[in-house]
C-alpha cells in the first residue's frame, strides 16, 4: 500500500531522512516513535507529498510520487491526514469543515456530503456539534472533528502526526478511542505518537527513528519488551517514565 | 456668530450661499461625483489588490515578482503624478477607438478612476499580502491534504480568512481612497472639493464653502467606518476573531 525505497530528504544542508526503506501493507497499523527532530513528521509528510524528496522512490496505492505524471491531488484525496494542531478551518462550521472536500473534490451533493458528515460526527461522538465553529470546541472535540474531516473523503490511508500531543491529558483518551476503533475497522494507519498504550493495543508494528534513520522496528510485543538497540532502550526509558 | 464677533472678526457669515440658486445643485453633484469616483475606483482597486496580494504569496517566483513589481512601481510614485500621467499621458497612447470612447464618457473621470484604482490597488495589495501571510501555513497544508487543489485552498480557506483579518486596515485604506479622490480636482473632475472651490470663487464665501466640504467628507468617512464596523461584526469568526479583537483593544 505504501512503499519507501531508498528515500533521502534534505532541508537545505540538513539531511533529515537517510536511506529510508519501508513497506506498509493494507490494513496495517504502524506506529512511529523517536526523539524530537528525528524526522517522524517529515517521514509521514512525504507520503502525501507535503514534502518533496530528493532521492529514492515512494509509491502510494500504486501511484509513484516521484513521477510527475501522477495526479497529486488525486493521491491526496485517498490519504487522510490529522495534525497535531488540528488545523480546522476557523471560519467554517464543523459541518462545513467536514463536507467541504467531499463536495469540492468528490463532487458529492450538499445533502449527500452532509449525511456522511453527520454519520462521522456520530461516530466520533459529537453529533451535536455540527453547527458550532472550531474555536467553540475543546481541543479533544476539535481533533475528533479533524479526524471526521479526513475520514469524510473515505481515504484508503490515514496519517496521524502526534494527534494527542497538543491535548490536555483528560482529552487524550477520547481521541485515542476514535483511533482505536478506526484501527479495528481495518484502516491502514501510520501514527506518529508517544502513546505507548495505543501502540500496544492496536499497532501491528512499531518503528523507532533517530537522526533521520529507522533504527529499529518490530511488533509492539518485542519492541517494548526487549528493544535491541541501545538508543531505543534509552528513548523508551525516558518516555515510559513520564 | 457672537463668538467670532468677540474675537474681533468682522466676517459676515452667509451659510445660505451653500444652497441658494444653482449652488445647492453644485454641492449635491459634487457629493455624487465623489461617491461615484471613489466607489468605482474602490471596486477596481480591491480586485487588483486581492489578485496581486494573493499572487505575492504563491510558491512560484515569477508570479510573486510580477506582483511585487506592480506594487512597488505604483505605490512609490505620488498619486498626483499618476493622475497627471493617466490624464495627460495615457490617452494619447491609446488607439483611436478608445480615445473616442473616452471623449464621450468623460476622460477626466476615467483617468481619475485609473489613477486612484491602480495606486490604491497597490496599497490594498500590501494589506492583503499581510493578511494572507498571517493565515497559518498549516491551514493551507491541511486543505491540500484533503485533496483540494492549491487554487481551491486559496479561494475557500486562505483568502476568506485573510479578508476577515484585514477589515480594519482595509477600512483605513478605503477612507484614504475617498479622501484622495479630492485630488481629482486637479485634472478637472467636478467632485466635492472642486465644487466647494467653485462656490467659493463665485460667492467669495470661503469659510462657508470649505466648512461644508470638510463636514461632508467627515460624514462620508464616519459612514464608511461604521459600515465596515458592521461588516467586521457580521463576518467575525465565532469564538476566534472576536476574542482576538477584544484582546487588542
Ligand atoms: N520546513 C523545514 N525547513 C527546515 N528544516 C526543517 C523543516 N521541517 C523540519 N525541519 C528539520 O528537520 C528535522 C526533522 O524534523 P521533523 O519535524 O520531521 O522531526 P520530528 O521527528 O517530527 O520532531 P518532533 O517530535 O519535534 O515533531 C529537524 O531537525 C527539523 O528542525
Ligand atoms: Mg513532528
Amino acid at each position: 500500500m505504501i512503499q519507501f525505497r531508498g528515500v533521502n530528504k534534505w532541508f537545505g544542508p540538513l539531511h533529515v531522512l537517510k536511506d529510508i526503506d519501508l513497506r506498509v501493507s493494507p490494513g496495517e497499523v504502524l506506529v512511529v516513535c523517536g526523539p524530537s527532530g528525528s524526522g517522524k513528521s517529515t517521514l509521514i509528510r512525504c507520503i502525501n507529498k507535503l514534502e518533496p524528496i530528493q532521492r529514492g522512490e515512494i509509491v502510494v496505492d500504486g501511484m509513484p510520487l516521484h513521477d510527475s505524471a501522477t495526479d497529486i491531488t488525486k493521491l491526496r484525496a485517498e490519504v487522510g491526514m490529522v495534525f497535531q494542531q488540528f488545523n480546522l478551518y476557523p471560519h467554517m462550521t464543523v459541518l462545513l469543515n467536514i463536507t467541504l472536500a467531499p463536495m469540492k473534490v468528490r463532487k458529492h451533493s450538499r445533502e449527500e456530503a452532509g449525511r456522511i458528515a453527520r454519520d462521522l460526527l456520530a461516530k466520533v461522538g459529537i453529533p451535536e456539534k455540527a453547527g458550532q465553529y472550531p474555536a467553540q470546541l475543546s481541543g479533544g472535540q476539535q481533533q475528533r472533528v479533524a479526524i471526521a474531516r479526513a475520514l469524510a473523503m473515505q481515504p484508503k490511508i490515514m496519517l496521524f502526526d502526534e494527534p494527542t500531543s497538543a491535548l490536555d491529558p483528560e482529552m487524550i483518551n477520547e481521541v485515542l478511542d476514535v483511533m482505536v476503533n478506526l484501527a479495528k475497522e481495518g484502516m491502514t494507519m501510520i501514527v506518529v505518537t508517544h502513546e505507548m498504550g495505543f501502540a500496544k493495543k492496536v499497532a501491528h508494528r512499531v518503528i523507532f527513528m533517530d537522526e533521520g534513520r529507522i533504527v529499529e522496528e518490530g511488533s509492539p510485543g518485542e519492541f517494548f519488551a526487549n528493544p535491541k538497540e541501545e538508543r531505543t532502550r534509552a528513548f523508551l526509558g525516558k518516555i515510559l517514565v513520564h | 456668530m457672537s463668538f467670532f464677533a468677540f474675537l474681533g472678526m468682522q466676517y459676515d457669515f452667509q451659510w445660505s450661499v451653500l444652497w441658494t440658486g444653482e449652488r445647492g445643485q453644485w454641492l449635491l453633484q459634487g457629493i455624487l461625483t465623489t461617491l461615484r469616483l471613489s466607489l468605482t475606483s474602490w471596486v477596481i482597486a480591491c480586485a487588483l489588490g486581492i489578485l496581486s496580494g494573493a499572487l505575492r504569496t504563491v510558491p512560484w517566483k515569477p508570479l510573486r515578482l510580477l506582483a511585487a513589481v506592480y506594487v512597488e512601481f505604483f505605490r512609490n510614485v505620488p498619486l498626483l503624478v499618476w493622475l497627471f500621467f493617466w490624464y495627460f499621458g495615457v490617452p494619447q497612447a491609446l488607439p483611436r477607438a478608445a480615445q473616442d470612447w473616452l471623449n464621450h464618457h468623460g476622460p477626466e473621470f476615467w483617468s481619475a478612476v485609473a489613477g486612484l484604482s491602480v495606486y490604491h490597488g497597490a496599497r490594498i495589495s500590501e494589506v492583503i499580502r499581510a493578511g494572507i501571510q498571517s493565515v497559518p501555513k498549516t491551514l493551507l497544508e491541511a486543505s491540500v491534504a484533503t485533496g483540494l487543489s492549491v487554487l481551491q485552498a486559496y479561494r475557500l480557506i486562505v483568502v476568506p480568512i485573510a479578508l476577515r483579518l484585514i477589515v480594519p486596515p482595509a477600512t483605513n485604506e478605503s477612507l484614504n481612497l475617498l479622501k484622495n479622490s479630492s485630488l481629482a480636482l486637479t485634472i478637472g473632475v467636478a467632485e466635492l472639493t472642486f465644487m466647494t472651490r467653485q462656490i467659493e470663487t463665485y460667492t467669495a464665501k470661503a469659510f462657508e464653502a470649505l466648512t461644508a466640504g470638510t463636514l461632508i467628507y467627515l460624514v462620508l468617512c464616519l459612514g464608511i467606518a461604521s459600515i465596515m464596523g458592521q461588516v467586521e461584526r457580521r463576518f467575525r469568526i465565532p469564538g476566534l476573531i472576536a476574542r482576538a479583537g477584544r484582546a487588542e483593544h
